[in-house]
């Protein structure tokens, strides 16, 4: 195995376990955002499913979403098991790395996206209906789109779209997936008179666990130890930076205090956002990608939430679904051959083709992702019932879904 | 014998027990809880979520008092809870009818201090 390279292995390695750490940290961000007797059923639903996907990812979805082409579409089954996916490197995707590794840094990615969708359902559905929900969705949602964008092959791109490291796979995906939830589930009972974060602290250290990981998330998927990764590292960290900033000073402006939880919300918008264009700009187009990124999605969260009504309970939707597509877009005006010759131009360095280009992605992924997850919903609705029934509701997902308290308050 | 009940700002707690102190009174039991007078509270924004002002966090001191000394016991309270601003809280003074002390199994007067 003489193209092994140990730096880009080591480095991979490392990149592979930072994005497993942000699933618990979605954990404790999600958890300290809802009520105290709900926060065990989030992290529960986060952390089963690094359980649960991780197995489906090594016995058919890799080989949906990355295996052999059938029709731009699908990977299929050839690679089932990890037929075929062994140490030594696979050229079309990582030549210097082992496939193994390629595929458990993809494993990653796979495991998180269905727990973003969390944040839309949260505090009313059932865990039987959660945990089918959440792998057939792996499995006809999450495995083709990664085929599309990212496979070998896959018809997105084909046609040229750019998602350096997840916007339109991992965000508009579970965002769209989570507007559908929300719609499909229906509000909380209460809503919108609703209890406030029993944690923040939680949810701060969740985020800081997220910015941390995120550096594995979008420098890793350079899928090497060098200039790209350490370009998207930096447009990471900027975008965060010049978001956290953002919305911290539209709170400021508009309710007169910053809080510490429009601070944080506007880092994960930054980064939600940078995400597909983390390896292709340049650091001051991650800042202006970072500033619009929380501004946008402060608009969407604060402001337009409240007047359409729709219960996103923490802003699956308004965050992930709204940053990615936003990601997405401004990938098509600030990328440039300079930081990455193997992406393209977008139309602040002379090409609006590739502004198209991205538009077309962010549509497929966007009305595929919603279609199949409302349908994919409504068939479990009728199988097992989705939501809790509304005594179970008020009582807590803690007790009567896992039959545990959080918090031992008294004795 | 007497049952008092005060409810003051969690940041004149030890200036209370101070002041209960001198006066030798040392048996009590403080807690948490949330509570509001007049007063409506502050806005708290979290996001969407907006709270207009329901209950603040206040701390409550309960001690159970011979009647010859209730007054020294509310005054000594109420020197160390005031501070002339909304919000410095109450004092409840309720009957009680018997306490006991579980070690020993005394009752009224001896098993109040």
């Amino acid at each position: 195995m003489t193209s092994v390279n140990t730096g880009d292995t080591s480095w991979m390695i490392i990149s592979t376990a930072l994005v497993m750490l942000m699933t618990p940290g979605l954990a404790f961000f999600y958890g300290g955002l809802v009520r105290r007797k709900n926060v065990l059923s989030i992290m529960m639903q986060c952390l089963l499913l690094v359980g649960v996907i991780s197995i489906q990812w090594v016995l058919f979805g890799y080989s949906l979403a990355f295996g052999p082409d059938h029709g731009g579409l699908i990977g299929g089954l050839s690679w089932a098991g990890l037929n075929g996916v062994g140490l030594a490197p696979n050229p079309d995707y990582a030549a210097t790395i082992p496939h193994q590794l390629f595929m458990v840094f993809q494993m990653m990615f796979a495991i998180i996206t269905p727990a973003l969708i969390v944040g839309a359902f949260a505090e009313r559905m059932k865990f039987g209906a959660f945990l089918i929900f959440s792998v057939l969705w792996a499995t006809i949602v999450y495995d083709p789109v990664a085929h599309w964008v990212w496979g070998v092959g896959g018809i997105l791109r084909q046609l040229g779209a750019l998602d350096f490291a997840g916007g339109t796979v991992v965000h508009i995906n579970a965002g769209m997936a989570g507007l559908a939830a929300a719609l499909v589930i229906g509000r909380r009972k209460g809503y919108p008179d609703t209890s406030p974060p029993h944690n923040l602290p939680f949810a701060i250290l969740g985020a800081a666990l997220l910015w941390f990981g995120w550096f594995g998330f979008n420098a890793g998927s350079a899928l090497s130890s060098g200039g790209l990764a350490v370009s998207a590292f930096l447009a990471t960290h900027m975008a965060a930076a010049a978001a956290a900033v953002a919305w911290a000073a539209l709170d400021w402006l508009t309710s007169k205090r910053p809080t510490a939880l429009g601070l944080i919300s506007g880092a994960v918008a930054g980064l939600v956002a940078v995400t597909p264009a983390s390896g292709y700009v340049t650091p001051l187009g991650a800042m202006g990608i970072g500033a619009l990124a929380g501004l946008v999605c402060y608009v969407s969260v604060v402001l337009v939430k409240n007047r359409l009504g729709y219960d996103d309970s923490l802003d699956a939707f308004g965050m992930h679904g709204v940053g990615g597509m936003l990601g997405a877009l401004l990938t098509g005006l600030w990328a440039t051959k300079v930081i990455n010759p193997a992406g393209a131009d977008g139309a602040f360095h002379g090409d609006i083709k590739q502004l198209l280009l991205q538009f077309i992605a962010v549509v497929a992924v966007a009305a595929y992702s919603f279609v199949l997850s409302w349908g994919l919903l409504k068939l479990v609705d009728k199988l097992v019932g989705l939501r809790v029934s509304e005594q179970n509701e008020n009582i807590g997902l803690d007790l009567t879904q896992h039959s545990e308290s959080a918090y031992t308050l008294v004795g | 014998m007497k049952y008092i009940i005060a409810i003051i700002q969690p940041d004149r707690l030890d200036e209370v027990i101070a002041a209960l102190s001198e006066e030798e009174i040392n048996l009590m039991t403080v807690s948490d809880v949330m509570g509001r007078g007049r007063q409506k509270g502050v806005a708290e924004v979290y996001r969407s979520h907006v709270e207009r002002g329901g209950l603040l966090h206040k701390i409550k001191i309960e001690i159970a008092v011979s009647d010859s000394r209730v007054w020294e016991t509310v005054d000594a309270i109420t020197r160390g809870a005031h501070t002339g601003n909304i919000g410095d809280g109450k004092i409840f003074v309720l009957e009680l009818e018997e306490c006991l002390r579980i070690r020993t199994g005394e009752t009224g007067a001896a098993a109040l201090a």
